[in-house]
């Protein structure tokens, strides 16, 4: 069951990331994005992680999706035939990600088993069998501390420090897109 | 073993596709806005391989997602500033236009 809605929303976000990639006018691209953020909002449900899940719809498809918007507004853009590059860049592109696309797949056929047991053949930096607990580390942990909690607790002890920078990058980001974006730089 | 634990190869093969695709947004498109959200696909993609293998180590995972979410919103908004002030310097956003660091 969960596999089968698994690969409904697998799909869903492959043909409209396609779609994202190759429509002509930039707010229907902006608009197929959405749309696969949201399919990947409910991934992100079968795989346990429930508070990423409606951070994904509020903050991606929400806030950054709008801010694209508002530019695609702003900028008032015609419609354009097609922006596609030359047919040599599309061949040399199909290649090229077709490559990538190759070895990016061979992850693909990773299972947690796998996994563990070429990370404990390699020379490790941890023991393995403290990374890879047996059983479902997210689902456990929800058990335990609840959904919010699991992800709150490292984030403001073990990562406190990253936390609190970021503050200072989104600080920067809002002066800076300020200063830009004044009418006279 | 949960259901979730099952999807992980499934997953990261989903992540492998739409990063190619990512990718191939990037190279063959000319329209910068276009490039931006081609940008935050791949980081998406990134996101979600997190999000499959934190099943497994943790939520560490999840919170380097909260990381690159708010990297990626930092990323978004000074980009688009960029593109507003070139937008207004060239009124196009053919990177084709823009063309002044070509020398």
């Amino acid at each position: 069951m969960t596999q089968a809605v698994f690969y409904i929303l697998a799909v869903s976000a492959v043909i409209t990331a396609l779609l994202c990639i190759l429509s002509r006018s930039t707010i229907s691209a902006v608009l197929w994005l959405t749309a696969t953020m949201l399919a990947l909002a409910a991934i992100y449900l079968l795989l346990n992680a429930e508070f990423v899940a409606a951070i994904q719809v509020l903050v991606y498809a929400g806030a950054v999706m709008v801010l694209f918007l508002f530019v695609v507004m702003l900028l008032n853009l015609s419609t354009v035939t097609t922006d596609l590059r030359g047919p040599a860049t599309v061949a040399a592109a199909v290649v090229l990600v077709g490559l990538l696309g190759i070895q990016l797949a061979a992850l693909w056929r990773y299972t947690p088993g796998r996994l563990a047991a070429e990370v404990s053949q390699s020379p490790a930096l941890a023991d393995p069998s403290a990374l890879f607990v047996a059983g479902d580390v997210s689902r456990h942990d929800a058990l335990t501390r609840g959904v919010v909690g699991a992800v709150a607790a490292p984030l403001f002890q073990t990562y406190l420090v990253p936390f609190e920078i970021t503050s200072v990058l989104l600080l920067a980001a809002i002066v800076g897109a300020v200063v830009l974006a004044k009418r006279r730089i | 073993m949960t259901p979730g634990m099952t999807l992980l190869g499934p997953a990261l093969g989903l992540s492998a596709i739409l990063f190619s695709l990512g990718v191939a947004g990037v190279v063959l498109r000319r329209n910068a806005i276009v490039l931006f959200v081609c940008i935050e696909l791949m980081l998406n993609a990134v996101n979600l391989s997190f999000v499959a293998l934190a099943q497994l180590h943790g939520a560490s995972g999840q919170i380097m997602v909260f990381f690159v979410m708010t990297v990626a919103a930092a990323e978004a908004a000074v980009g688009l500033a960029i593109i507003l002030a070139i937008f207004r310097h060239k009124q196009s956003v053919d990177l084709q236009n823009i063309n002044l660091l070509r020398g």
